[in-house]
């Protein structure tokens, strides 16, 4: 190897070191008992090992994470089969089947994918009042189907435009209905489509805080995210809590990542770039 | 349900943001009260300070703007730096996975852990500072007015990097590998490379990159609600923050105020997200 190329090593290494000890550290905290990390998880003298963090907030009394997963899992779930269905159909006929206002109706896509959460909320708040689905999970799940229907449908559009139009023809000729198209053609040719989607919409539930925080109320519907700030007590921060309930936390987004990584990375680049 | 939960309440808002507001119910027409009152507010905009040039607190709309400009052109350029640098790494495909968790875990998350490395006692971040001997700034960097909103847009940038790394390093797959080898046959250097021939055919990618990125500096909250709830006295504070504590932590809440702050903030992401579509489709 070349000087040049030694130098490069050493550089694109210590930046990974950098981007990796936060995640470390936090794990360190996780496995040691308080008093030996309050003063830096680093320092490794003494090291015991200990899972009473993790156990501590997963059946904590007022706050257990226990729970916690138990409601962020019933509503991530449902919130990324729905807005599936009903995105793939509108996207199917965006792709397929011109109409008039089709270009209009597409830029107001694209302009509702740059909402923030904060302008829906108020009226949201309101109506889920109104139809007393204030700290439900139906209430989250709609509302969380409705948020990700933008940017599926915007995706799922791109993608069947890719899809060869000859074969749906041949099954039209052959009888099909457009239903039948649909579910028996383009579906199964659409699958790694719809594994990037669903890893992407899952975590997007899973890792939200700010419709839980408002929509959820009492601490036995807390959704995971919403959880880890109770661990932060005002004055004093128990690191070890906190970090076992963050590693918690983060693992699950952590194992779709890992499992659909190749789907997931085309997830991202290809929903925002073909747009 | 696009119509009933999107939809509807956006237009809700932003007409609500000129109604008078009593609790829950419209009392009459506010016209642009609402607004004086918000921009009025030194929360949101610190009109003393600034002409002051003094640090945080500035105001929550001056703090978002402060975030665009320092975190959207940090992460991108130390993506595009990233993408180039681990083609030719061994082992670079771990590095990029490992730099791209940010993006895949909780922004609440995210938040502990920028918190975390800036304690002053368990950080990592002041460990540093003391191995090298600049002990006496040892501190918890979010807990103190003139760093916490600077604290947070680098630890940001560490979150975020992730994301124009990917998209970049998918752009540079997409360039064919001859055109680098014909510069390189003709004598071209590596940065004169980089700068004639990689710049410039990534273009359409950083139009992307620094979209998603503005448009995120513009609605972050989490993280700033997790590590520093906005404090010290709104010297971190974000307007997506300040929104919910008019509309959801204070009592009485006051929904005009929080209607308005929402609509000036939509107003920037949508607008911005508007004229970049229409660039790119020019």
């Amino acid at each position: 190897m070349s000087r040049k190329r030694v130098l490069i090593h050493v550089v694109a290494w210590s930046i990974a070191l950098i981007w990796i000890i936060p995640y470390l550290g936090v794990f360190i905290a996780s496995v040691r008992p308080y008093s030996e990390i309050v003063d830096g998880w680093w320092n490794l003298h003494p090291f015991t090992l200990t899972l009473d963090s993790y156990s501590a907030v997963w059946n904590h009394k007022t706050y257990p994470l226990k729970r916690a997963f138990v409601n962020s899992i019933l509503i991530a779930i449902p919130a990324t089969i729905i807005p599936i269905l009903v995105a793939s159909l509108a996207a199917y006929s965006f792709a397929r089947f011109s109409f008039p206002v089709k270009d209009m109706l597409f830029l107001t896509i694209v302009a509702l994918m740059s909402l923030p959460q904060q302008v829906v909320i108020i009226p949201v708040f309101f109506l889920m009042s109104d139809m007393g689905l204030i700290n439900t999970r139906l209430g989250l799940i709609l509302l969380h189907s409705s948020f990700g229907l933008p940017w599926i449908i915007l995706f799922l559009r791109n993608f069947f435009m890719t899809l060869p139009v000859e074969v749906e023809e041949a099954a039209r000729i052959d009888g099909a209905s457009d239903f039948q198209v649909y579910f028996r053609i383009v579906m199964p040719m659409s699958l790694p489509a719809l594994a990037s989607i669903a890893a992407l919409q899952f975590n997007w539930v899973w890792n939200d805080f700010f419709f839980a925080l408002i929509l959820l109320l009492s601490p036995d519907k807390y959704v995971v995210t919403q959880t880890i700030p109770m661990f932060i007590g005002r004055y004093l921060i128990s690191w070890d809590k906190v970090a076992a309930a963050s590693i918690l936390d983060m693992s699950v987004p952590l194992v779709v990542f890992a499992l659909l990584q190749k789907w997931y990375v085309k997830g991202v680049v290809g929903g925002v770039i073909k747009g | 349900m696009l119509l009933l939960f999107v939809i509807y309440p956006f237009v809700y808002t932003v007409c609500g943001s000129f109604l008078k507001w009593k609790g829950r119910s419209i009392v009459g027409v506010a016209g642009v009260s609402n607004y004086q009152r918000v921009l009025g507010s030194s929360d949101i905009l610190n009109v003393r300070r600034l002409l002051k040039l003094k640090g945080p607190p500035l105001g929550a709309l001056v703090h978002n703007l402060l975030w665009i400009l320092i975190q959207v052109p940090l992460s991108t350029a130390l993506g595009l730096l990233l993408a180039v640098l681990l083609r030719d790494v061994k082992g670079g495909v771990v590095i990029k996975s490992v730099i791209f968790l940010g993006m895949v875990i909780p922004m609440v998350v995210g938040g502990i852990l920028l918190r975390f490395i800036y304690d002053a006692h368990a950080g990592v971040v002041n460990a540093v500072i003391r191995l090298i001997g600049l002990g006496k700034y040892a501190k918890t960097w979010t807990a103190h007015p003139d760093t916490a909103l600077y604290s947070l847009i680098v630890g940001s940038v560490w979150i975020w990097t992730g994301f124009s790394m990917v998209l970049y390093s998918a752009g540079l797959e997409s360039i064919p590998k001859e055109i680098f080898e014909a510069a390189r046959i003709d004598g071209a250097s590596g940065f004169r490379i980089f700068w004639h021939i990689t710049v410039p055919m990534l273009r359409p990618i950083t139009i992307v990159v620094l979209t998603m990125s503005v448009l995120w500096a513009l609605k972050v909250f989490d993280i700033v609600f997790v590590a520093t709830r906005g404090g010290p006295g709104g010297a971190s504070s974000v307007l997506a923050l300040e929104m919910y504590f008019r509309a959801f932590y204070h009592m009485p809440p006051d929904y005009g105020a929080a209607m308005a702050i929402v609509t000036i903030l939509t107003l920037m992401t949508l607008g911005f997200a508007v004229y970049v579509f229409r660039l790119v489709v020019k």
